[in-house]
C-alpha cells in the first residue's frame, strides 16, 4: 500500500452548547497522512487549535476499533463517512485525496439533542432498552447452558442483529429520523431465540411506545439505515418487527 | 501482614464454605442500604445489575454517553469456561490449574479456584439472557482453544464476545434501571472517594458535561473501572480508560497491587507513525489456525508470498513444539520482541511480525472440498472454499485489519507486533474482593486478584463476570450486614465538603497553570517512558533512570500544562489532564514495583533474570508474595507483603516446550 500526505480543508460544526444557534467553521490541516484514521487527523487539528489558545473541538468517540459505538460524526453528508461497514473510528485518511473538503457534523434528530460541538445526547437509546430491550432473567436462575439447543441459523441470525453497537447512524441518516433499525435489531436478537420468546410480545409493544415517545420518527422504508449502518443491521430486521409488532398487537388487543 | 481472609479448608470446598455461612442482609434491609459501583464493564454492570436484583439501591456511574460502551465491549475471542462439553478432559481444576500456571505461580490459590468453579454459572447465565453464542449445527454451544490451554474450553460469539457479554450485562443493567433499583448517571467521573470513621462512604463524581461536582453516599463502594493499560499511551485499551478512580482510592489509604505486572499481547496492529492515538488488537483466537513466522534471513524484504517455505522461521513452533502458536501471551510476546530485536523482524518498521493463514485457508478448503465430495478440486477452488471458512470463523477481525492497513489479510500475511493490553495489577483486594478500606470494593480489571504475573487469554471476561454475578452478591451482604445500623448519611456531612473542596482545588490548580504544553504531549512522553523502561522488557537501570524521568515529568506537567476552555462545561481537555495526571503518578509506582522484583515472572521481565534460553526465571525463595503499595505522601510509598502459600500446586519452571 502506497502511503501519501494531504492538505485538506475541513468545514466543521462548532456549537459551544445546546442552546447555542451552531455554526460551521473552517479549517485548513497540512501534512496528514493516509495512514492515519479520521479520528487522528482531528487529534492533530486539536493539539493545533490548543496550541493556538483555542477550544479544540468536542466529539464523541472511546474504543476507536469500532466497537463501543460511541463515535458520530457525519462527514461529508454520510454518517461516519464514505466507507460502507465502518464507522467514524475505523474510517482511514486514505478514504480522502490531496486537496479535499470535508464537511463534519454532529448526529442531527431532534431525539439526539447537540450537546457540544459533534456530541449528541444519545440516552433515548438506553431509555428504550429500559422499555424491554432485555430478557428477565435473574442471576443464579440459569439452567444449564447446553440444555437448550438452538438451531444455527437462528443463533447466527441473533447475533447479526445483536451486533448493532447503538451508535444512532441509522437515525441520522433517515430523513424522518426513525430508530427502527435500531429498535428492529434488538427486538430480532431476542425473539430469535427461544429464551427471549416469554415477553415477546409485551417487549415489541413497549419498545415501540417508548420509541415514539422519544419522537423518533417512523420508517417509510427508504433503506438509508442500512446503507449506512456500520455494522451492516439488516433491513430485513424492520420485516421482522413489524411481523412482530402486528402480531402483539393482534393478540394483546394494544 | 496482609489478611486475605482465604477460608480455611480443602480448596474445593472454600467457596462452598463461605457462601454457607457468611452473613446475609434480609430483604427489608436490602431495601435501605445503598451500594456505589463505578464503571459499567462486564464487573461493573452485572454487579449492579445483581445487586439490584437482590433489592440493594444501587447507583452506577460511567465516564461514556451510555453504560453500553464499556470497553469490555472490545473484547474479541472469548469467555473460558470449565464446562468441559468437548470431552476433551477439562474439568475446574484443569482451568484452576492453567490459570495459576499461566500467571506464573504469583496468584492466590483460594481466588483462582473459585473463578474456575462459577466459570460455568457464567456460561449459563449468558445463555440465559440472550447472548448469542457460536454454535454448532446440532444447536449446542461451539467452543474454540487460546494460549496456554491444551483443552477446548473458549466460549466465543464471532470476534465479538465482549460485545455480546456486555450487551447481555447492560440489558440487565437497564431492566434494573427501568425497574426503579438502580439509577444509572453517564457521563459522570469519580474524581475521589469520601471515607468516614476509616470506611468508605461515597465518591465526589464530576458531571462531565456542566462540569458540575456531586456528593453521592454509599454504604458500599465498589470500584469496577478497568485497568491501566493507557498509562503507556498507546495501548489496546479505549482513548478513555483510566487508572482515576482507582488512584483516588489509592491515596485515601487503598493498597496497590502488583502494580508492574502488564500484560503485552503479541498480536496487535503495528504502529505506522507518531499520529497513532491507540493501537488495535488481533484476537488471540487467530493464533488457533495462524502460523507466526519471519524469514530465516536478517534484514530479509522480500514480500512474504516471495519467501519460500524453508526460508522461513515459525519460530514459536520451533521454540515451544508442545504448544506452538498457543503458547501464553507473555511468552509470545517476548519471542515476537527477541526475533525483532534480532533483526529478523518485518514490514517498512521491521518491528513486526507475519501471521499468516494460507496454510489455514488451504486446510479448510481441502475439508469443504472433502465434504462436498471434490475429490478433484484446483487450489483456486480450494483456496477459495477455505477464505469461506475463515470469513465465517474470523471475518470482523480480518475486515478490521484490512480497514486499518489497507491489505487483505486474505491474500497477505498479518503483520502484527506486541502492544500493552492488561494489567493484571489493580488494587489490592481480599477474598471478598474489599480492599483494605472497609467498604471499599473492587472488582474485574480494577483489582488485582485472579490473573498472577500474566493473565491466560479469554479470562478477563470471565474474571469480571465473575465477580459481579456470582462473588460480590455474596462478599457484600457479609459486610453490609453489620451496617443495617448505618442510616444513609447526608451528603452535607464535613467528609463530604471537605473532599469535593479538594476536587475542587486541584481542578483549579490545574486550570491555572495555564502552560504552553498540551495533556495529550505530557501523555505520550510519560507512555514512552513507560515502554522503553517498564515494557516487554525492564533493567534496574531503566527502571531507576524512569522513576528520575517521570518525577521530573511530574514537575513539569504541573508547570507547564495547558488546558484550554473552562471548569463548568464539557470540556474533555480537563478531563484527560486529571486522568494523566494520576497515571504520571501511577507511573512512577510502577517502576518502584519493577525494580523492587528482583526476578521475572509472567510479564515483568526483568533481563537480569531469565534462563540460558532466554525464559523468565523466578525467584520463588524471595517473591512469592504479592506486593501491596500504602501511599505515604509524594513519591513516597511502603511496601507491604501477603505471601502466597501454595498448597495443592507445586510451582515449577513454566515449560511450554
Amino acid at each position: 500500500m502506497e502511503h501519501y500526505t494531504m492538505n485538506l480543508t475541513l468545514k466543521v460544526w462548532r456549537q459551544k452548547n445546546k442552546n447555542d444557534r451552531g455554526g460551521f467553521i473552517t479549517y485548513k490541516v497540512k501534512d496528514i497522512s493516509s495512514e492515519m484514521s479520521f479520528l487522528e487527523m482531528f487529534d492533530v487539528l486539536n493539539e493545533r487549535l490548543i496550541e493556538e489558545s483555542e477550544e479544540p473541538i468536542a466529539f464523541d468517540h472511546d474504543c476507536r476499533e469500532g466497537i463501543c459505538g460511541m463515535c458520530s460524526m457525519y462527514i461529508n453528508g454520510r454518517p461516519h463517512g464514505p466507507w460502507e461497514g465502518t464507522t467514524t473510528c475505523q474510517l482511514h485518511m486514505r478514504a480522502f485525496k490531496d486537496g479535499d473538503t470535508i464537511v463534519v457534523e454532529p448526529w442531527r434528530a431532534n431525539s439526539f439533542p447537540v450537546i457540544k460541538d459533534l456530541i449528541v445526547d444519545r440516552t433515548s437509546f438506553d431509555r428504550i432498552i429500559q422499555a424491554g430491550g432485555f430478557i428477565s432473567v435473574n442471576t443464579g436462575n440459569a439452567v444449564d447452558g447446553n440444555s437448550i439447543p438452538i438451531e444455527k441459523a437462528k443463533a447466527d441470525d441473533s447475533f447479526a442483529a445483536a451486533a448493532c453497537i447503538g451508535c444512532g447512524a441509522c437515525v441520522a441518516a433517515c430523513k424522518n429520523s426513525s430508530a427502527m433499525l435500531f429498535v428492529s435489531a434488538k427486538v430480532s436478537h431476542l425473539a430469535l431465540l427461544p429464551q427471549g420468546e416469554p415477553e415477546k410480545k409485551t417487549r415489541v409493544l413497549n419498545m415501540i411506545a417508548q420509541m415514539d415517545k422519544e419522537g423518533f420518527g417512523g420508517c417509510t422504508n427508504t433503506g438509508a439505515c442500512e446503507a449506512v449502518c456500520p455494522k451492516e443491521i439488516s433491513l430485513d430486521n424492520i420485516a421482522r418487527l413489524n411481523q412482530e409488532f402486528i402480531g402483539a398487537s393482534v393478540k394483546t388487543g394494544k | 501482614m496482609l489478611n486475605s481472609k482465604i477460608p480455611a479448608g480443602p480448596l474445593e470446598n472454600k467457596w462452598k464454605n463461605y457462601k454457607a455461612t457468611c452473613k446475609l442482609v434480609n430483604p427489608a434491609n436490602k431495601r435501605k442500604m445503598e451500594i456505589i459501583v463505578v464503571g459499567t464493564g462486564l464487573a461493573g454492570a452485572s454487579a449492579a445489575a445483581s445487586l439490584g436484583e437482590l433489592g440493594y439501591k444501587v447507583k452506577a456511574y460511567c465516564f461514556q454517553d451510555s453504560p453500553r460502551r464499556a470497553h469490555s465491549i472490545a473484547a474479541q475471542g472469548g469467555i473460558n469456561a470449565a464446562k468441559n462439553y468437548q470431552n476433551d478432559g477439562d474439568s475446574v481444576f484443569r482451568l484452576f490449574y492453567d490459570t495459576i500456571k499461566g500467571g506464573d505461580y504469583r496468584s492466590r490459590e483460594g481466588n483462582v479456584y473459585r473463578l474456575a468453579e462459577v466459570s460455568a454459572s457464567i456460561i449459563d447465565q449468558c445463555v440465559a439472557q440472550g447472548v448469542p453464542f457460536a454454535r454448532e449445527y446440532g444447536g449446542l454451544l461451539s467452543n474454540r482453544s487460546f494460549g496456554g490451554t491444551q483443552v477446548q474450553r473458549t466460549f466465543y460469539a464471532a470476534g465479538q464476545t465482549g460485545q455480546q457479554l456486555l450487551i447481555g450485562a447492560y440489558q440487565a443493567l437497564e431492566r434494573q434501571v427501568a425497574l426503579g433499583n438502580v439509577t444509572m448517571y453517564s457521563r459522570h467521573e469519580m474524581l475521589d472517594l469520601v471515607t468516614i470513621d476509616g470506611k468508605a462512604r461515597g465518591i465526589i463524581c464530576r458531571n462531565l458535561i456542566t462540569g458540575e461536582l456531586e456528593r453521592h453516599f454509599g454504604h458500599a463502594v465498589l470500584l469496577c473501572s478497568g485497568g491501566y493499560g493507557n498509562v503507556f499511551y498507546l495501548s489496546t485499551n479505549a482513548m478513555g480508560c483510566n487508572v482515576t478512580a482507582a488512584w483516588k482510592a489509592h491515596k485515601k489509604g487503598a493498597y496497590f497491587g502488583n502494580p508492574c505486572f502488564t500484560q503485552i499481547h503479541p498480536t496487535c496492529i503495528p504502529v505506522t507513525g507518531d499520529h497513532q492515538s491507540k493501537l488495535t488488537l488481533m484476537s488471540e483466537s487467530l493464533r488457533n489456525d495462524g502460523r507466526i513466522w519471519v524469514p530465516k534471513k536478517q534484514g530479509d524484504s522480500r514480500k512474504a508470498k516471495d519467501i519460500p517455505e524453508d526460508e522461513r522461521d515459525y519460530y514459536l513452533e520451533r521454540r515451544y513444539p508442545a504448544f506452538g502458536n498457543l503458547v501464553p501471551r507473555d511468552v509470545a510476546s517476548r519471542a515476537a520482541k527477541e526475533r525483532c530485536d534480532a533483526g529478523y523482524g518485518v514490514g517498512s518498521s521491521r518491528q513486526a511480525v507475519f501471521l499468516d493463514y494460507a496454510a489455514a485457508i488451504e486446510r479448510y478448503g481441502k475439508i469443504e472440498a472433502g465434504k462436498q465430495a471434490m475429490d478433484h478440486a484446483d487450489h483456486d477452488t480450494i483456496v477459495k472454499m477455505g477464505k469461506d471458512v475463515v470469513k465465517e470463523k474470523y471475518g470482523n477481525l480480518f475486515d478490521m485489519y484490512e480497514k486499518i492497513t489497507g491489505e487483505n489479510p486474505y491474500e497477505v500475511p498479518m503483520r502484527i507486533y506486541p502492544a500493552v493490553h492488561y494489567t493484571m495489577g489493580g488494587l489490592w483486594v481480599n477474598y471478598e474482593l474489599m480492599t483494605n478500606i472497609p467498604g471499599l470494593y473492587c472488582l474485574g480489571e480494577a483489582n488485582f486478584s485472579d490473573h498472577g504475573a500474566n493473565r491466560l487469554g479469554a479470562s478477563a471476561l470471565m474474571q469480571g463476570l465473575a465477580d459481579g454475578y456470582f462473588v460480590i452478591p455474596y462478599t457484600i451482604g457479609n459486610y453490609l450486614a453489620d451496617e443495617i445500623r448505618t442510616a444513609a448519611i447526608p451528603t452535607d456531612h464535613p467528609a463530604f465538603a471537605e473532599t469535593e473542596n479538594k476536587v475542587k482545588d486541584r481542578i483549579n490548580s490545574l486550570m491555572n497553570i495555564k502552560g504552553n504544553r498540551s495533556v495529550e504531549s505530557f501523555h505520550k512522553r510519560l507512555g514512552k517512558i513507560m515502554w522503553d523502561k517498564c515494557g516487554m522488557a525492564r533493567n534496574a537501570q531503566g527502571l531507576k533512570e524512569a522513576v528520575e524521568e517521570i518525577r521530573a515529568l511530574k514537575n513539569e506537567f504541573w508547570s507547564d500544562v495547558k488546558i484550554p476552555g473552562g471548569i463548568n462545561e464539557l470540556n474533555p481537555e480537563l478531563d484527560k489532564a486529571n486522568r494523566v495526571a494520576d497515571f504520571i503518578e501511577l507511573g512512577e509506582l510502577m517502576c518502584l514495583d519493577a525494580l523492587d522484583r528482583n526476578e521475572s515472572c509472567g510479564g515483568h521481565f526483568r533481563e537480569e533474570f531469565q534462563t540460558e534460553e532466554g525464559e523468565a526465571l523466578r525467584q520463588d525463595d524471595k517473591y512469592m508474595f504479592v506486593s501491596a503499595w500504602e501511599y505515604k505522601g509524594d513519591n513516597k510509598w511502603d511496601l507491604h507483603k501477603e505471601e502466597l502459600n501454595y498448597e495443592v500446586v507445586k510451582p515449577s519452571q513454566r515449560s511450554y516446550k
